[in-house]
């Protein structure tokens, strides 16, 4: 497969593929955080993760079309808004949805995965009856487009590395909050013992909807980063769904950690094989690794040593 | 038999002398000349009174497909008020039916035998996907319906129930394919696309058309349906550096590789290389956004931006009814075309009766079809031309190539299969 090139182009290959790497890798952690911290930290299986993530799409399209119209000058810098924006709004129906929905089925995790798989039905059915069954073009800036040339054939998708902060700038994010403030504490406390939880005085209830919308939240952010590489209609969030429950399951679901050890496992798999062998070749195989090792660790990578 | 052949001969000759004289005169004389049929015309056990015909519209609104639906539903209903603004089919009205297939293909063939069984419909338009139209095919052949179905696909099918309005994989490609070769001398080629049947079938007839030009095929591969991270498969070709990357990828994973192709730095307009597509449509690049897409080729039969009369007309009144916003892509355009075709056919056997609409298909014409001329083949397709647009930013094709001919349709290539 090699013995036509030179030694600069496949060393400039490999650059780029190892690039292609880390891209997929920050993609995975991205969609992946938020419903780590749902189904790590509540055990709630979120199967709507993906319309909130779509719902981030659509506020930051809608701030595309509000800012070009009325804005032209911030255009450039619109992006920063739109995330805030996609942020506050999936949280906010996050934390609707807690209320009214979710904590009704603490007691029955099972029921949640059906009532949160309705859920995201209705809300594909939403978007398509508010914004069309179409996909929508979401216009950027022009500083987000193309790639930055470092040699002849070693170029760097400028969306790419936006990514790549975004995603670095959200861990570190979660790690404060999670660790670090006084409610990662008191959500960590639920997590491990929740009758001893509220019996120190801790509001078990006002925790649970603030991680939900945290989930939420950056399931938007990463929802409004992803109209830079992919596509905003009522039915995308499907496209992610998938990769999204393999990592937070394969990493272990109640380690953020493992989370992350498992994208770049995953990421760094997947990208490897569909260099060498075709994409759904790559993806059976991926599937495939996952599977065996799940069947010799049914924990998942790392898992929280808790007595029960 | 031949002396039924004269007599439709001698009606035809009739008909047509009148469409000769003057296209306005039809309005008027449609209701004149047909209530001669009435009789005939409503022996057919189908869901036709003294002045009105009942047809069904069946494709999905709700799911993933509605994303490409739309578009059809939007024609056919088009097409349908045209019709009926012009004194409808053997003066009688059109009304539709409409049902949902909602992105399911079991659901497809339930809705089928409703519009066939309780509705007794004449003609359904519908279906999208070639797996909804494998769905309902047996429906369609055991209550003998007659379906027009509008998208291009990939061959293989030739059924006495169903009209296909829209291209036959070889129609698309080899042309495509002879272009890209001789006006841009391309020698190398990268196969990539979705992976089920229509993508795999299109490449094949794709490789072999290659190899036999004698050119290379230097890559071929399919990424499942939904996939949305293309930049392992981006670094291959930039590896393999091949003149033309033909890609047959469809959904929302058009969006991802379109965008992820552009911020690889893989600029289409500098055609290094060159990128054809049968896939992306105008209703596709909406989604694609027209800077991600500029540059690219797409081989097909239709464009909104084909300068003919008929077409202006067309799309002057698409958006009449439909809104200033919209776009019309090729399969929208051959949606368009199924209502019409029935039209001739069942003014052409003179009833609704199914048998006599399908002996009546082969040979009718079209010369008012926004893509120009078209004519039903004996197979049940459509002979029409192919054509080469190339994307602009705007998310409109310009039109730089058609054949000079009418491209014959043939479902079933020696050797391909």
């Amino acid at each position: 497969m090699f013995a036509d090139y030179t030694w600069t182009e496949l060393g400039s290959i490999f650059a780029m593929q190892g690039f292609a790497g880390l891209i997929l890798f920050s993609v995975f952690v991205l969609m992946a955080l938020g419903l780590a911290i749902i189904f790590g930290q509540m055990g709630v299986i979120n199967m709507a993760h993906g319309e909130f993530m779509i719902l981030g799409a659509y506020v930051t399209y809608l701030c595309s079309n509000f800012v070009e119209a009325h804005f032209p000058a911030l255009f450039g810098i619109y992006f920063f808004f739109a995330m805030a924006l996609a942020f506050v709004a999936a949280g906010a129906l996050g934390a609707l949805v807690e209320w009214s929905l979710i904590r009704h089925l603490y007691k029955r995790p099972l029921d949640t995965l059906l009532a949160t798989w309705g859920l995201s039905l209705i809300l594909q059915q939403a978007y398509r009856s508010i914004f069309g069954a179409r996909e929508v073009g979401v216009s950027l800036p022009n500083w987000l487009l193309g790639s930055v040339p470092l040699t002849d054939i070693i170029e760097i998708p400028i969306n790419g590395i936006f990514v790549m902060v975004l995603t670095f700038v959200i861990a570190i994010g979660v790690y404060f909050i999670l660790f670090r403030s006084r409610m990662g504490m008191q959500t960590r406390a639920v997590v491990q013992n929740r009758v001893m939880a509220g019996a120190v005085g801790i509001n078990t209830q006002k925790v649970d909807r603030n991680t939900f919308a945290l989930g939420c939240g950056i399931a938007g952010i990463a929802g409004s980063a992803f109209t830079m590489i992919g596509s905003t209609g009522p039915t995308a969030g499907q496209l992610y769904i998938v990769d999204t429950f393999l990592i937070v399951v394969f990493g272990g679901a109640a380690s953020l950690l493992g989370t992350i050890a498992s994208s770049f496992a995953i990421s760094q798999a997947q990208s490897t094989m569909e260099f060498f062998l075709s994409g759904s070749m790559a993806k059976v195989l991926t599937l495939l690794t996952v599977v065996g090792i799940l069947m010799l660790r049914p924990q998942g990578l790392f898992s929280l040593k808790i007595r029960r | 038999m031949r002396r039924v052949k004269d007599i439709i001969q001698s009606r035809m000759s009739r008909r047509s002398l009148l469409a000769g004289t003057a296209a306005t005169a039809i309005v008027a004389a449609t209701g004149a000349v047909t209530p001669t049929f009435a009789d005939e015309a409503n022996t057919t056990g189908l869901a036709v009174t003294d002045d009105t015909v009942q047809v069904g519209i069946l494709h999905s609104v709700t799911g993933t497909m509605a994303i490409s639906e739309t578009g059809s539903v939007q024609a056919e209903k088009l097409a349908i008020e045209q019709i009926n603004a012009m004194g409808g089919v053997l003066g009688r009205k059109i009304e539709y039916i409409q049902e949902d297939g909602a992105s399911d293909w079991p659901t497809f063939a339930e809705k089928a035998k409703k519009l066939l069984v309780n509705d007794k419909v004449a003609a359904v338009f519908g279906c999208w996907t070639s797996a909804s139209r494998k769905a309902v095919l047996p429906v369609f052949e055991q209550y003998n319906g007659m379906l027009y179905y509008p998208t291009f696909y990939e061959g293989l099918e030739q059924s006495p129930n169903v009209i296909y309005t829209g291209q036959e994989a070889t129609q698309q490609i080899i042309a495509g394919i002879d272009w890209v070769a001789e006006e841009k001398g391309a020698k190398s080629f990268y196969l990539l696309g979705s992976d089920y049947i229509w993508p795999r079938t299109s490449n094949k007839i794709a490789r072999k058309h290659i190899e036999k030009l004698g050119h290379k095929v230097v890559g071929e591969e399919y990424y499942p349906l939904g996939h949305t991270q293309f930049n392992s498969v981006i670094n291959k070709i930039k590896l393999k550096k091949p003149d033309v990357i033909y890609a047959i990828v469809v959904g929302g994973s058009n969006v991802a590789f379109y965008k992820q192709l552009k911020a690889a730095g893989i600029d289409m307009t500098k055609e290094k290389p060159l990128l054809l597509t049968i896939s992306v449509t105008e209703d596709e690049i909406r989604g694609i956004g027209g800077e991600n897409i500029d540059g690219a080729y797409a081989a097909m039969k239709y464009f909104q931006s084909l300068e003919n009369d008929n077409n202006i007309e067309f799309v002057k009144a698409f958006k009449e009814m439909w809104g200033d916003d919209v776009v019309i892509g090729d399969v929208t355009q051959a949606a368009y075309l199924g209502p019409w075709l029935w039209k001739a056919a069942v003014e052409k056997a003179g009833s609704f009766d199914i048998d006599k609409v399908r002996l009546a298909s082969p040979g009718i014409e079209l010369a008012t079809a926004p893509e120009g001329y078209v004519r039903v083949h004996e197979n049940h397709h459509l002979w029409s031309k192919t054509r080469i647009g190339l994307a602009k930013p705007d998310g409109q094709y310009e039109l730089i190539y058609e054949t000079a001919d009418l491209m014959e349709p043939d479902p079933f290539p020696e050797g391909y299969q």
